[in-house]
């Protein structure tokens, strides 16, 4: 933490957009933290994955989009939408399964989709969206487009055969795919070093499919957002693939079954406590004040900002409607 | 007997055949060191950790083709494997091995090869998880050739099922409910209680309208009878199936032509549902025992949806069952 602190505001970013990351990694905090008393009461169900520990990656890379790019991501997917700019109250209502939701209540945590900002949704079958994503960017390569596609996916999705086939394909017609591997060390309770032959992705992916990746610190929003600068606009110069590994930590449950109690057949309680002192909000908080960048009082008011952003999502979702029961019937065809 | 869940009832019926053959091991993803995602293997792994190099209660990365090949190919081997799928909706991405392979390579090889292999999970729709982790696609498999289906719906079935599993020299899909895992039973304790394949149960006797049914919705068949019984005094049969391939059609087509009624039911969607292979075939056998045409309980044609109310409406329950009596009753 003091190293970071040691460190200049950096003058190639301007203010605004120092207080914006930290803006976006508030909300997506601030979304998630009131879920577990939601879930709890019953407002919510099935699988809710959260993103606490994770939102420097969305943070850093996501706000780069231009018109025209297009994004994927696994079943942890409220950060990437929140990130791209879908409204709170829509994706509250989702979580709510209310007729007001992103997908009219049909979808839930996992599958969030905000096809007008370019979000091709979250997928609930590990590795089942990088296929998908390869195709997307193959549509921006076929089209001429100058866009990219990113896509989100965890640790354990790289031991599915179709990432596989999906990265090769890439490397192979040269499609302007980014993937975002967000490391955060586990699949569910199994460690990378148990799960995976190779713990070294970077080299797995580069080797093997002729595509240029690099790893940056997922937990430092500046780090990604650098480092995301530089690959972006790599990308639509070449119009190439690329592999990022972001390094992160997840330190909460996998998801809401990953209880305390459970977490205790994998990983230790002063493992998750060192984690925390990472960050990213805290770090960035404090990179920001000893900086001079930000004052205290100035972050604060961010956080009621997005506490208040929260609040009216909640309220929102709470007083919407659920879908009608016609609606049952509704989207498995488009009309025609 | 002892009284005991599901989910119990399943690892008592494995760790008995483990411990009676060194060649059963159990695979697949958070079953070791996790204790298992729904706690079907815990304490497994503990259990068998210093045979075979630790191999027997195996941790597997998130990869199903990788394990159902890996089962198949051990199965090939002379080894009998038992590969958990964390749910039967990811085994999807393993179909190629369950199709093309395990289900063909005995008849491929002209009955050279044996496939004693155990693909098990839990299966079925619930809990809002919405439309891809939400979903029962027994028919699928009930489809294919050489694949053994099984969805036992009790505790003690659980276990008596799962051993006759184990000993199967063919490949057996064993569907699981996870609505199920946490219900109570009597089991015996006998390790030599088997269920042998392709007998069905009657789990509540009756003259007047035969139910037929499987897994979850077994316990909803029973609760409606019991309520019509109350109201009406009609006393429907309610049959287990407990394998649908093999199929006991003869327990079926004997209770339907004493109660000359049948209602098919299931989770699964009714449209090309394995109730339609039920019904058709109880006309092909049965046509003139029936009083009415039979009917059909299964869910609506839609992928399954997150929201709760429209959940509710998307898998059956006890009341569509009941008007389902009603409308064969006439
Ligand atoms: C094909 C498939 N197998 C199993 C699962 C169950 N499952 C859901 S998330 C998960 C762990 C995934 O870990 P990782 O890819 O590292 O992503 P993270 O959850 O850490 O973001 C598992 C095993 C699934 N959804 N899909
Ligand atoms: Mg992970």
């Amino acid at each position: 933490m003091t190293k970071v602190a040691e460190k200049e505001a950096p003058a190639h970013i301007k203010h605004e957009t120092l207080l914006e990351l930290m803006r976006i990694m508030l909300l997506i905090r601030r979304f998630e933290e009131p879920c577990d008393k939601y879930y709890r009461a019953g407002k919510m169900g099935g699988y809710v994955h959260y993103y606490i520990g994770q939102e420097a990656i969305a943070a850093g890379l996501i706000p780069l989009m231009i018109p025209g790019d297009t994004m994927l991501a696994s079943y942890r997917d409220h950060g990437h939408a929140l990130a791209l700019g879908t409204e709170p109250r829509k994706v509250m209502a989702e979580l709510f399964g209310r007729a007001t939701g992103a997908a009219g209540g049909k979808g839930g945590s996992m599958h969030i989709f905000d096809m007008a900002r370019g979000f091709l949704g979250g997928y609930g079958i590990v590795g089942g969206s990088v296929p998908l994503s390869v195709g997307a960017a193959f549509a921006l390569k076929y089209r001429g487009d100058k866009n990219i596609c990113s896509t989100f996916f965890g640790d354990g999705a790289m031991q599915q055969g179709s990432v596989h086939e999906a990265m090769n394909m890439a490397g192979l017609y040269k499609v302007p795919c980014l993937f975002v591997l967000e490391n955060n060390k586990y699949a569910m309770g199994t460690s990378v070093e148990r799960h995976s032959s190779q713990t070294d992705f970077v080299k797995r992916v580069t080797n093997a499919y002729n595509i240029q990746g690099e790893s940056v610190d997922g937990m430092d929003v500046l780090k990604v957002r650098e480092v995301s600068e530089r690959i972006l606009k790599h990308m639509r110069e070449t119009g190439e693939p690329y592999f990022l590994e972001a390094l992160c930590y997840r330190y909460v449950g996998h998801g809401y079954a990953d209880n305390a109690q459970q977490q205790k057949f994998y990983r230790t309680e002063e493992e998750i406590e060192a984690q925390r002192k990472r960050d990213p909000i805290d770090t960035f908080r404090h990179f920001l004040v000893s900086t001079g960048a930000a004052t205290e009082k100035q972050i604060d008011d961010i956080d009621d900002d997005c506490k208040a952003i929260v609040a009216d999502a909640i309220e929102f979702a709470d007083n919407s409607p659920f879908p009608s029961p016609d609606s049952l019937y509704e989207n498995v065809f488009t009309d025609m | 007997m002892a009284i005991m869940r599901y989910a119990e009832a399943l690892r008592l019926a494995m760790t008995e055949e483990m411990e009676r053959d060194p060649n059963v091991f159990v695979c697949g993803e958070e079953v070791a060191q996790y204790q298992g995602t729904f706690r079907v293997t815990e304490g497994m792994y503990q259990k068998f950790q210093k045979e075979n190099h630790g191999l027997r209660v195996l941790d597997t990365p998130i990869s199903e083709a990788g394990i159902v090949g890996l089962a198949t190919g051990a199965a090939m081997s002379g080894l009998r494997p038992i590969a958990e799928f964390m749910t039967w909706s990811f085994a999807l991405v393993a179909m190629d091995q369950i199709i093309n392979h395990t289900a063909k390579i005995h008849y491929m090889s002209g009955g050279t090869c044996k496939v004693p292999v155990v693909l098990r999970g839990p299966a079925g729709a619930g809990n809002q998880l919405s439309a891809q982790h939400s979903q029962s696609l027994e028919s699928w498999y009930a489809h294919i050739p050489g694949l053994k289906v099984v969805l036992p719906s009790t505790a003690a079935d659980a276990k008596g099922l799962l051993k006759t599993a184990i000993r199967d020299d063919n490949p057996v899909i064993f569907m699981e409910h996870a609505g199920l895992y946490q219900q109570r039973g009597e089991v015996p304790e006998d390790p030599e209680f088997m269920i042998p394949f392709g007998v069905a149960d009657i789990k509540r006797a009756g003259k007047d309208v035969t139910i037929i049914s499987y897994s979850n919705q077994v316990r909803f068949c029973i609760s409606a009878a019991d309520k019509i019984a109350e109201e009406t005094g009609i006393e429907c049969e309610v049959i287990d199936l407990r394998t649908l391939i093999p199929l006991d059609m003869a327990t079926v087509i004997r209770s339907v032509e004493k109660t000359h009624r049948a209602v098919v039911v299931h989770e699964e969607w009714k449209s090309v549902g394995f109730g339609a292979e039920l019904a058709s075939r109880i006309y092909e056998e049965a046509f003139d025992a029936l009083d009415a045409p039979i009917e059909r309980v299964g869910g609506p044609f839609v992928p399954m949806p997150y929201s709760k109310p429209l959940e509710r409406a998307a898998i059956p329950h006890e009341e569509d069952i009941y008007a389902a009596i009603k409308r064969v009753i006439g």
